[in-house]
């Protein structure tokens, strides 16, 4: 995780500070928001060439899946997190893989550690405190989390609590009811307020791809919550029936594309949600390689939000050090 | 351990990843790097002392990959032998029988699928991915469709049989997807056959033919001769072949369907595109852009129905542009078995000079030449992906097809003009439209002269929908139950009296003569009450309107006694021409037409025709001398067929497929357009109708030649036209000598197709001349047909050559 430390006074408001790399957001274009169009079957289609285009093999799938360790949201969200839970999380995200394993892949200088650990409200002091020292930020799902249903002084109260116990990103949910009832004005306005609400924590906007029905409103949601001031986008809760697909994420991508083609302003993208093995990996790196370019494998513009990837990613490194399959249980559990 | 990760991991580069060569060595090494040919189940080596052999290589590199043999006038006659000798027992085969071999040829495409993928790309440029995840896949997909036709051949296809031995040359793009689309309905049908691959791309039908002699196929169903031009040459002038099935260039199918004419063999032709690419202002573009590399960057832009001409809505034209570009910077381009490129090597050194001088020329003629940044493989034969800007319909690489990585992009400004931009080409192969209204898309797709119509997407294939062309782009189709008609024939042709000749069985000495200059016959008819007869000499038909002929001749009509019992005009090639464009005018108010309403106008015509029903059984006793039995049932049958056709009218549906996609495939017959057809003399009154009702019917605008010696029956149709609600234009009649006229029409390049009947050499003439615009054909090669007959005499025969099947591809999903 690479951070600026030049920072200069906040246009969006007056007690903000930001990043200058920040995406300040843009008044609501609605022109602009109901001219889009997606082809969802052509969508698909070039989801589904993306993996057999490109190939990543041997030493640069070994490379490709550390970078994708560093872009990892390593994520516990469940009902029965406890502090022990999220303190051995953190530990893993210091060292996501087995020291003897990046000695031999030639990266142990490199210090590799996970992109950020993400956890609930109530966990987050737990993690800034396990995390010390380590730059590792700590990412809080907030807003009402997963429904983002609750009031709104309530949701706005929750990320300033977060952000003051510690967490440097905030990933909200939107009210998808905004986007499916076409109240675009709405949601810009909910978008900017948690931007504002975070302050100098980066604002991840959860759009719940799997409830918003097609993949034009995808598209149009993506923009709406970008030109409201979003640092990243992210596909999903993981708690919806349909999370991270890769016609939804291509088509986030394109969005990020043309608002930074428009605007100069960089956004990131966060799929969550369903990712699990080392191949789905490496495919959503090809995306965003193939769409936005290299700066886009970078954890400062693109994050997996993932609980279960990791473990994937150590048995095919050690495989690739080895030569023979690994197993589970040789590697530390996270 | 390893520097190189610590690296790859700071610039997030992609490697190579190459696919292994081992297993085609090996293969190639067992045959001791030379092939000969297969024939009748064995390796041949060739007849030639010593044997003559050519080198095919591998495009990416330059290098030798093997020796071929050259097939000599020799081997091909071996090979027709074979497939001859095989025919008997392979016809006589049970569908079901037909359907297991096809199966495993299927299932053995899919056991040796690497095989396949790794030679073709070896042998042929293109990547590994394409080979892999579209070539071969869709070889085992029409294996097994066509297994399934086997099986359901008898129920399917009542009535029909196996053309015979077929004739095959297929090119070098797909050399085993080509050889699939040929084979597998051939042998469905019944058939056997004798393929000629390319000769730049032979291995992947050598290796094919090991998997034939692994199924058990029997010996001389399918034979393979390799060689260049002369080889097919040999194979199309074969006495011995009933068919030939060609895919390769306009040029070529043109001196094919030359070298056949006359000869009774059955052709189809897939010929070249220049086929259009349309963005419309409401389309994805994101998906447009990858819809052109889709279009243009597939197997290095060597695709008969590339789309290559990009035509854009001027609104968007300027960022689609940008977006094409900056897309172009990441296609990648380099060893076509290398699993992560884009693109591969172009075929041969001769096509990679094509394409580089018709871009040179494209530049002269003021091009703006946009690629991109990166550079090509230097060795082996590449050509980097390429966008002309600047670039109008008049430039000459937006009229031929470079068969290349080349698009050109033109822009317009409405619908309406993006179809006549679109349809202003000689070809007519396939189209590509991009929007996201389903008004404007269903719109737009049928008034687009193209066999296969892509909405939102492109470059779509599949063994149950129908591939093949309009205008130059060749006839028939491939693929689908529309594909099937191309390999069979009515079995009454094969039956006995099924070759009986041409000719009519009444009136010896009547007919048309040439009046000369001489003395001027008497007025036929008399007059009334002491006074003389009003002249009833017939004008042409054209335009709805009587027209004196150009020439302003007449012939003499001759009845049975031998008396003068008329004249008619002599038609001229002005008059043809005039004609043409009567139906070209008639077509525009005809095609439009609701099918029921078609209908509604034929059972007029039907009802006219029967309140003067006397009146015709009356001429046809004198002119050509039957019996007044016979002419009544001649009318009567001639009353009925209209109402078969007004019946076919809004009956003679389409299909749509199920093509394995979330999508529709409408198979549409679409009319030809103006229609040409030389009438038979056999049964001067059924035989014109049986004609003219299934083209009308369909939608098509008509210039019929009436029967030679009896036009009189035609021209008295002109009142019943008249007073049936036809529009103008719709049927034109010009009367005259068959032997000036017909050559007029089949050489008129606005005609789209020509029906023929007649004399055999007459026929040859018409298939001769006819390769102009590549206009259908169809000739009655000098048999006998059966007017009264349901089997001979009408039905879907006539309708299917009385249209052209268009696949329309709708994938949805919101």
């Amino acid at each position: 995780m690479v951070r600026t430390d030049t920072q200069e006074s906040g246009t969006l408001t007056d007690h903000a500070t930001e990043d200058v790399s920040r995406n300040p957001g843009t008044p609501l274009e609605l022109d602009w928001v109901r001219r889009v169009r997606v082809n969802r079957s052509a969508v698909e289609r070039r989801a589904g060439t993306l993996g057999t285009r490109r190939s990543v093999k041997k030493d640069h799938q070994a490379a490709w899946l550390l970078k994708a360790i560093t872009c990892m949201d390593l994520t516990t969200l469940a009902g029965d997190d406890t502090p022990g839970r999220v303190r051995r999380l953190c530990a893993k995200a210091r060292q996501p893989v087995r020291r003897d394993l990046l000695e031999a892949l030639g990266v142990a200088h490199l210090d590799l550690t996970v992109g950020a650990v993400c956890v609930y409200h109530t966990m987050v002091e737990t993690a800034v405190d396990a995390l010390l020292g380590s730059g590792i930020p700590v990412a809080a799902v907030s807003t009402g989390f997963p429904a983002g249903l609750s009031p709104l002084q309530q949701r706005v109260a929750e990320i300033r609590a977060s952000v003051a116990a510690g967490a440097a990103e905030i990933d909200i949910v939107i009210t998808r009811a905004h986007v499916l009832t076409d109240q675009w004005e709405q949601l810009y306005e909910e978008v900017r307020t948690f931007r504002e609400a975070c302050g100098e924590a980066h604002l991840k906007t959860i759009l719940a791809t799997g409830e918003l029905g097609t993949l034009r409103n995808v598209y149009r949601a993506s923009l709406v919550c970008m030109m409201a001031g979003a640092d990243f986008i992210k596909t999903s809760t993981g708690k919806e029936s349909v999370n991270a697909t890769l016609p939804v994420g291509l088509t986030m991508a394109r969005a990020i594309r043309e608002y930074g083609e428009r605007t100069g302003h960089q956004v990131g993208l966060k799929p969550a949600g369903g990712i699990r093995t080392a191949k789905d990996a490496l495919l959503w790196l090809i995306l965003m390689k193939e769409e936005l370019g290299n700066a886009w494998l970078e954890p400062n513009l693109f994050r997996y939000g993932a609980s279960s990837l990791l473990g994937d990613i150590e048995r095919q490194l050690e495989h690739h050090v080895t030569g023979r399959y690994s197993a589970a249980y040789r590697h530390p559990l996270a | 351990m390893n520097q190189k990760i610590a690296e790859i991991f700071e610039t997030m580069e992609y490697g190579s990843a190459p696919e292994s060569t081992e297993r085609v060595v090996e293969w190639l090494e067992a045959h001791g790097g030379t092939f000969g040919h297969f024939i009748g189940g064995a390796w041949f080596e060739g007849s030639s002392e010593p044997p003559q052999l050519f080198e095919t290589h591998n495009p990416s590199t330059g290098e030798t990959i093997a020796k071929l043999t050259q097939g000599s006038d020799a081997d091909v006659g071996r090979a027709v032998q074979a497939a001859r000798d095989a025919l008997p027992g392979w016809r006589a085969l049970d569908g079901h029988a037909r359907a297991r071999y096809l199966y495993a040829l299927g299932r053995g495409i899919q056991k040796r699928g690497r095989l396949f993928a790794v030679l073709e790309s070896m042998d042929n440029g293109k990547p590994i991915r394409e080979s892999r995840d579209l070539d071969i896949p869709l070889v085992a997909r029409h294996f097994y469709h066509h297994a399934g036709w086997a099986q359901l051949m008898e129920e399917e296809l009542p009535g029909y049989g196996p053309v015979g031995v077929v004739g095959q040359i297929i090119p070098w793009n797909f050399p085993l997807l080509m050889l699939s689309w040929k084979i597998a309905p051939a042998l469905a049908m019944g058939n056997t056959l004798v393929l000629k691959p390319a000769e730049f791309t032979s291995l992947t039908a050598l290796l094919f033919t090991e998997l034939c002699q692994d199924v058990g196929l029997p010996p001389g169903v399918v034979n393979v001769v390799t060689g260049d031009g002369d080889t097919g040459a040999a194979l199309v002038a074969h006495p011995g072949v009933d068919k030939i099935a060609f895919t390769g260039s306009t040029d070529v199918g043109r001196i094919i369907r030359g070298a056949t004419a006359g000869t009774g063999k059955k052709l189809t032709l897939e010929l070249g595109g220049k086929s259009p690419f349309l963005v419309y202002d409401d389309a994805d573009l994101d998906s447009v852009v990858e819809g052109v590399v889709d279009a243009i960057w597939f197997n290095q832009g060597q695709v008969c129905c590339a789309g290559s001409r990009l035509l854009v809505q001027e609104s968007v034209a300027e960022v689609l542009e940008r977006k094409l570009r900056a897309r172009m910077e990441t296609l990648r381009m380099g060893d076509p078995l290398d699993k992560g490129i884009d693109m591969g090597a172009i075929v041969a050194p001769v096509q990679l000079d094509r394409i580089s001088s018709l871009v040179e020329q494209g530049k002269e003629e003021g091009a703006r030449i946009w690629q991109p940044s990166w550079s090509a493989p230097r060795e082996g034969w590449f050509y980097p992906p390429t966008l002309c800007t600047n670039v109008a319909p008049s430039s000459t690489i937006a009229q031929v097809e470079i068969f290349g990585p080349v698009v050109v992009m033109m822009t317009f400004r409405t619908p309406a003009e993006s179809v006549t931009l679109a349809n202003d080409t000689r070809y007519g192969l396939a189209a590509s439209l991009w929007t996201e209204s389903v008004n404007l898309a269903l719109d737009i797709a049928p008034k687009l002269k193209a066999g296969t119509v892509w909405v939102n997407c492109t470059n779509l294939f599949d063994a149950a929908a129908g591939f093949g062309g309009y205008r130059e782009s060749g006839y028939g189709r491939e693929g689908g139950k529309e594909g099937l008609w191309n390999y069979t024939k009515p079995l009454w042709q094969s039956e006995k009296g099924g070759d009986r000749p041409y000719g009519p069985k009444h009136g010896k000495d009547t007919g048309v003569v040439d009046p000369g200059v001489g003395a001027t016959p008497a007025a036929p008819g008399s007059g009334r009450d002491g006074m003389p007869p009003i002249d009833r000499t017939p004008k042409l038909y054209i335009g709805g309107k009587q027209a004196r002929p150009d020439g302003n001749y007449s012939l003499l009509v001759r009845g049975r006694d031998g008396d003068i019992v008329g004249e008619v005009p002599r038609g001229n090639r002005k008059d043809v021409r005039n004609a043409v464009e009567a139906a070209h005018k008639g077509s525009k108010a005809w095609t439009p037409r609701t099918a029921h309403n078609r209908a509604q106008i034929l059972y007029y015509l039907a009802e006219n025709l029967s309140l003067r029903a006397d009146e015709f059984v009356s001429r046809l006793v004198q002119v050509t001398g039957m019996k007044t039995k016979e002419a009544k049932a001649e009318v009567e049958a001639s009353i009925r067929r209209l109402f078969s056709y007004a019946a076919w009218a809004d009956k003679y549906d389409g299909r749509v497929h199920h093509t394995p996609f979330r999508n529709v495939t409408l198979a549409m017959p679409e009319p030809i357009g103006v229609m040409a057809v030389i009438c038979p003399d056999e049964a001067p009154l059924l035989g014109f109708l049986s004609l003219v009702a299934p083209l009308v019917a369909m939608g098509n605008a008509v210039v019929a030649i009436p029967s030679e010696r009896w036009p009189l029956l035609a021209t008295d149709l002109y009142q019943v036209f008249e007073t049936s609600d036809v529009p103008a234009g719709v049927v034109n009649i010009v009367t005259g000598l068959h032997s000036e006229l017909a050559p007029v029409l089949a050489a008129h390049d606005d005609v789209g197709g020509i029906w023929h009947w007649g004399s055999a050499e007459a026929g040859a003439e018409v298939e001769r001349l006819s390769t102009g615009n590549m206009k259908r054909t169809w000739v009655s090669d000098g048999r006998h047909r059966d007017w009264w007959g349901a089997t001979q005499g009408e039905g879907e025969e006539f309708l299917r050559e009385a249209t052209q099947v268009k696949n329309i591809w709708v994938p949805y999903g919101e």
